[in-house]
């Protein structure tokens, strides 16, 4: 009786493909490199194919992981090794056992099936693979294999990857590992322990609420958003909404974690060193546009604060995604001396409404009604800047630049480091007091009032810290009295509004090493539904 | 039983906690049979050899209702409250 196979189509080893039906008589034998009856058989299956060669396709399909290249090294092997490292095939062609060996006919259809190894089933199938004319052919010696011995099961069955094959083949966009927990078990003490969590208590990613956190993205779940570090792993929309449902996220905040993940996973960004550095820098997510209002983010009375389930939960998703798929920990590659309570999270909106600029997505080349979220690396913040006497443009401008004298220490000049100044409702209406006072003259007014002369550079017995004695001999009297100011260029200085209407208290986030040596700010816009 | 998707990139098999083992036979040891075939001579083996061995050792009797179900919460707390380790005859 005959019976035609589910269609076959895979790689080998050697790079070349191979599909059935083939035109010619075929043996497929599914193998996998820790079993010992596939061991026993590979032998037989090399000597089919070295008696047949072109005359027949004869292969070994592998599901191992490395494509069968040890299997084919450990038995000297000719015949061609397919890979079937996924099980997709093996699960559609429907066997339990390896090894599986399949005999059919030019058409395709199988003739003949075994599982395990018999040897008298074998001996058929030896039979059967004689060239056209000749004689048995005495290549091999039966006596020395045994007549019978089991196989083992298939890697289709491993409950891990056969769940995730059961999803696939009924099109459920829920394909990662199912962890099941015991009645007695505390859900929650599980979770610690198997170190899922930043230290904070979590929402279990249930199928269902993780079914219905993609809801919100409306995108492929099986999509990969990015490669994440430290541990290069990739991070579909599944795994992305699953951490968000553990972070406590409503489904329509999903995209912005969508984009947010996006941003810091760049090479501009550099999350590995962002994780990696003692100094603990940590991403710091501000989001403008449209979404802001959708989502109920707040960006007015403490707007850097607690209690707003969107900033809160946004900020923490991209942290558990980073530490739970990218593999960052404390003690592992995040190697940060003190760590940051914004590595827990750190996000917020800009108030775009009452800022007198274009907004930060504007500035950076988005259109105002487009959503985007914008990451930068900050290691200090957020950092208040106190001045309520001021009443000059001028001189609130000053005190904002005074209050970021203190990025790394205060004696350090000319920085090539990044400060994002959160300029709050009151600072605002005193800058704009006497008429538009742009974001390049409040630019140009920090780096004013932080001009020092590089002489006040120098390491000496306050502070070893700075322009040491032998690079302070090469410069000229002259030259140590110019004056410098805090930041190498404007471009370091980032500005956005938030803020209740009531305070006049601004503040400032201080960066990490900026550009190509550390980081940069990235941008993404939020793909909303 | 609740089920949860993992969260990581699964290079990392799910690990259980379980109890820290005693290292040591004292106290209250129970036998736990769940009624597959012959675990019952198991553990009059094993209670024979502790009898021996561990005289100081008090050793109790469990059967579970069925091995085709999980044990009952009541069982399992009564172990849980009458010993200080079990010994469980699995399968065949």
């Amino acid at each position: 009786m005959t019976s035609s196979p589910p269609a076959l189509s895979l790689n080998g080893l050697d790079g070349q493909g191979f599909a059935l039906p083939s035109g010619r008589q075929t043996l497929v034998c599914f193998v996998k490199e820790d079993c010992k009856t596939c061991n026993l058989v590979a032998p037989l299956v090399e000597a089919f194919h070295r008696r047949l060669g072109d005359s027949a396709d004869i292969r070994l399909i592998s599901q191992d992981s490395d494509g069968g290249l040890a299997f084919r090294e450990r038995h000297d092997l000719s015949v061609p090794v397919l890979s079937d490292a996924g099980c997709r095939t093996s699960m559609a062609w429907g066997f339990e056992i390896v090894p599986a060996a399949f005999l059919l006919d030019e058409s395709g259809a199988i003739l003949n099936r075994f599982e395990g190894f018999v040897k008298e089933e074998w001996r058929v199938m030896d039979a059967q693979l004689q060239p056209k004319g000749a004689g048995q052919t005495p290549d091999i010696d039966w006596t020395s294999y045994p007549d019978w011995r089991p196989g083992c099961g298939s890697k289709h069955l491993d409950p891990d990857m056969n769940d995730r094959l059961q999803a696939e083949a009924e099109g459920s966009p829920l394909r990662a590992r199912k962890i099941n927990i015991g009645q007695s078990d505390d859900i929650s003490e599980f979770m610690f322990d198997q170190g899922f969590s930043d230290g904070l208590p979590l929402v279990p990613p249930t199928p269902e609420r993780v079914l219905r956190m993609l809801r919100g993205a409306g995108r492929d779940s099986q999509e990969i958003i990015a490669v994440v570090p430290p541990n290069m792993a990739p991070a579909t929309v599944e795994k992305i909404a699953i951490n968000a449902v553990m972070a406590g996220c409503r489904p329509d905040y999903l995209p912005v974690v969508i984009a947010a993940l996006e941003a810091v996973c760049t090479d501009a960004f550099n999350m590995h060193g962002v994780t990696a550095t003692t100094m603990g820098a940590s991403p710091v997510l501000v989001v403008n546009g449209p979404v802001r209002h959708r989502l109920g983010m707040n960006m007015q009375l403490s707007a850097l604060g607690p209690d707003n389930r969107a900033n809160a939960t946004i900020g923490r998703a991209l942290r558990l995604i980073i530490r739970n798929v990218g593999g960052a920990r404390p003690g592992g590659v995040d190697r940060s001396t003190l760590g940051s309570p914004m590595k827990i999270t750190m996000c917020f909106a800009e108030w775009e409404e009452r800022s007198p600029w274009a907004p930060l997505h504007v500035e950076r080349g988005y259109r105002p009604d487009e959503s985007v979220v914008t990451a930068f690396a900050m290691t200090s913040g957020p950092v208040q800047i106190v001045d309520q006497e001021s009443r000059a443009p001028d001189q609130i401008a000053g005190s904002l630049g005074l209050g970021l004298e203190g990025v790394f220490l205060p004696k350090m000049r000319r920085m090539h480091t990044d400060a994002l100044l959160v300029v709050c409702p009151e600072h605002v209406a005193t800058l704009t007091s006497q008429g538009d006072y742009s974001k390049e003259r409040l630019r140009a007014r920090i780096q004013e009032v932080t001009r020092r002369p590089l002489r006040e550079m120098l390491a000496d017995d306050r502070s070893g810290a700075g322009l040491s004695a032998a690079a302070a001999a090469r410069l000229s009297p002259a030259q140590l009295d110019e004056t410098v100011s805090k930041f190498a260029g404007p471009s370091n200085i980032h500005l956005c509004v938030a803020g209740s209407t009531a305070g006049k208290f601004s503040a400032a986030f201080h960066g990490w090493v900026t550009g190509a040596m550390g980081s940069t700010a990235v941008s993404r816009r939020i793909e909303t539904l | 039983m609740l089920t949860i998707l993992d969260p990581t990139d699964e290079r990392v098999p799910i690990e259980r906690r379980i109890t820290p083992r005693t290292g040591r036979i004292s106290g209250v040891i129970g036998l736990l049979d769940i009624r597959k075939p012959r675990g019952d001579v198991l553990l009059d083996e094993l209670a024979a050899i502790l009898a021996e061995r561990a005289p100081d050792v008090e050793v109790r009797r469990y059967q579970k209702p069925t091995f085709a179900k999980p044990c009952p919460d009541e069982l399992r707390g009564r172990i849980r409250d009458e010993c200080s380790a079990v010994i469980e005859a699995l399968a065949d």
